[in-house]
């Protein structure tokens, strides 16, 4: 996907200049059945991870870090900020991930010590472990936009990090006069969910339509194209007619600053004062795994993509958004692929078998209005240093369709969702 | 469907320095690369940016195929007096742009 490619002539540079070291498998000096396996991140890909270790070898000591004793899960979470579903639909514990057997501690890691390869939690405790899988999602970096810091988002919400920001979008929008303008700032690739923004822009003009009828929806957008573009732009024609303006990279999209004091967001070439600003600032790796060493200069983690081992830190995997995927988006579909593969990777390293070669199915369902959803999905597997997609396995919804097929896709999405969670959460 | 972007302050102080930023869409096609048809991408790009401030030449610059598509050229100049910046790009295949904005400077 052309969303999640890394080098352009405007960054080749950069890319030269990255170096990759590369450590050989330790030999398998533990106790197979004493094996501590800490997990640090419980979302999609780090609580699918720690199941899956747990059901692959009983005997295995599986511990997960989570510092929030409740998962707000993205997915599904654009329908909140348009106030079509509760945020509780969302959320979800991990009672049944400790009934498994798996020690959950409600703990931040706050530190990552390779040499002698122990976690160092908030509250003082050190937990040691054999190998290390690193799932702390996306970081969003309040460095990058001047004018945007964590403060700016408790007025100009980001919500790209499901829960209380999801909740002030959606009362920003619900307080909004009619007739006002809603405008998202959008960055460049990589970011989590590259196809996320274009599902907000539409839900959220499927509320204003309803409500606010005279309000727009304005896209500044740090990238000229897409994923299902067309598919988007098609649907923003026949159901939102006028509502939804996008101003593309080589229009002058990009957003450059915020002015917080007048809600402004400001390009190269123009200001936007917008009633409700959703300011989604650019991204990276959890900062867990800066603290590992797991990071690279493009702010996200190089791994093996047979095993998800870190090339920058031994004994350390790294799975989900922070992890550099190559062709697989970024996507709870994905990290949760990630975590099962990389279970099965752990526990063959563990007990010295070769790791079997994984593939990933990602998943990617794009709603616009309810019972109107699209998808595309592939077949992912290790090619070089990346994932590619397998040839012929990509699919995506076709571009002219009746809408049976979308109100079909939209109800499969449901059951996406249904699934994910279950097998994630149970 | 090429189109120029451009932003220059309407007002200066004189003495200041002023900062103008353009952008202009164009595919700037390399001419190196091929078709899966092994067919040569014939070049198609911007070869020259220029700006004049009352008619005089104040920037310039040659683009090449390793400039990106959508050349986005900022530079900054002295704010002596009012007047109007004309900016033209240049480029294969007959490609001309002009674009023009004024100042005022007090």
């Amino acid at each position: 996907m052309d969303a999640l490619r890394l080098m352009t002539r405007r960054n080749v540079v950069r890319g030269i200049a990255a170096t990759a070291a590369s450590f050989a498998f330790p030999c398998p000096s533990h106790a197979q059945s004493a094996a501590r396996i800490v997990v640090i991140g419980g979302g999609f890909g780090g609580a699918a991870c720690a199941r899956a270790l747990r059901r692959i070898d009983g005997k295995l000591q599986v511990t997960l870090v989570e510092a929030n004793r409740t998962f707000t899960a993205c997915p599904f979470s654009n329908e909140v900020i348009a106030g079509l579903r509760d945020i509780e639909a969302q959320q979800f514990g991990y009672d049944r991930i400790a009934a498994e057997g798996v020690s959950v501690m409600a703990q931040q890691a706050v530190k990552i010590d390779p040499q002698t390869r122990t976690v160092g939690l908030a509250d003082g405790t050190s937990l040691g472990y054999d190998r290390l899988v690193l799932a702390p999602g996306i970081d969003l970096r309040f460095d990058a936009l001047p004018g945007y810091d964590e403060a700016t988002a408790a007025k100009m919400p980001h919500a790209w990090k499901a829960g209380e920001q999801t909740l002030l979008l959606r009362r920003q929008l619900e307080a909004m006069e009619d007739g006002g303008l809603v405008a998202l700032a959008v960055p460049a690739a990589p970011l989590r969910c590259p196809p996320a923004p274009y599902e907000r822009a539409s839900l959220i003009a499927h509320y204003l339509k309803a409500k606010k009828p005279r309000s727009k929806v304005l896209i500044l957008d740090a990238k000229d194209t897409f994923p299902q573009q067309r598919l988007f732009e098609n649907a923003w024609k026949e159901l939102y007619p006028g509502m939804i303006e996008r101003i593309s990279l080589s229009q002058g999209g990009r957003v450059v600053s915020i002015e917080p004091a007048t809600n402004t967001l400001v390009t190269d070439f123009g200001n936007y004062d917008a009633q409700v600003a959703n300011v989604i600032p650019p991204q990276q790796a959890g900062r867990i795994a800066q603290l590992a060493g797991a990071v690279d200069h493009t702010g996200w983690c190089p791994i093996d993509p047979v095993t998800f081992t870190s090339k920058l830190v031994p004994n350390i995997h790294v799975i989900g958004d922070a992890c550099i995927g190559g062709g697989i988006p970024k996507s709870a579909s994905a990290a949760n692929a990630e975590g099962k593969a990389c279970a099965s990777a752990v526990a063959s390293l563990i007990s010295g078998a070769a790791p079997a070669m994984p593939k990933l199915d990602g998943a990617c369902y794009n709603s616009v209005a309810p019972g109107y959803a699209f998808s595309l999905s592939g077949i992912y597997q290790p090619k070089d240093d990346i994932f590619a997609e397998v040839e012929g396995s990509g699919f995506t919804s076709p571009v002219d369709a009746p809408r049976e097929v979308r109100l079909r896709e939209a109800e499969q999405a449901q059951s996406w969702y249904k699934t994910i969670t279950v097998e994630t959460f149970g | 469907m090429a189109s120029a972007l451009i932003n220059v302050p309407k007002k200066a102080k004189r003495g200041e320095i002023i900062e103008i930023k353009t952008l202009m869409s164009h595919i700037m096609e390399t001419g190196y690369r091929h078709t899966a048809a092994g067919q040569l991408v014939p070049r198609d790009i911007i070869t020259s940016f220029t700006c004049r401030f009352n008619g005089a030449e104040i920037f310039r610059a040659d683009l090449f195929p390793a400039i990106a598509a959508n050349p986005f050229v900022t530079f900054f100049t002295i704010a002596n007096e009012s007047g109007k910046f004309d900016f033209e790009w240049i480029g294969d295949n007959g490609f001309t742009e002009t674009a023009s904005a004024a100042i005022s400077v007090e």
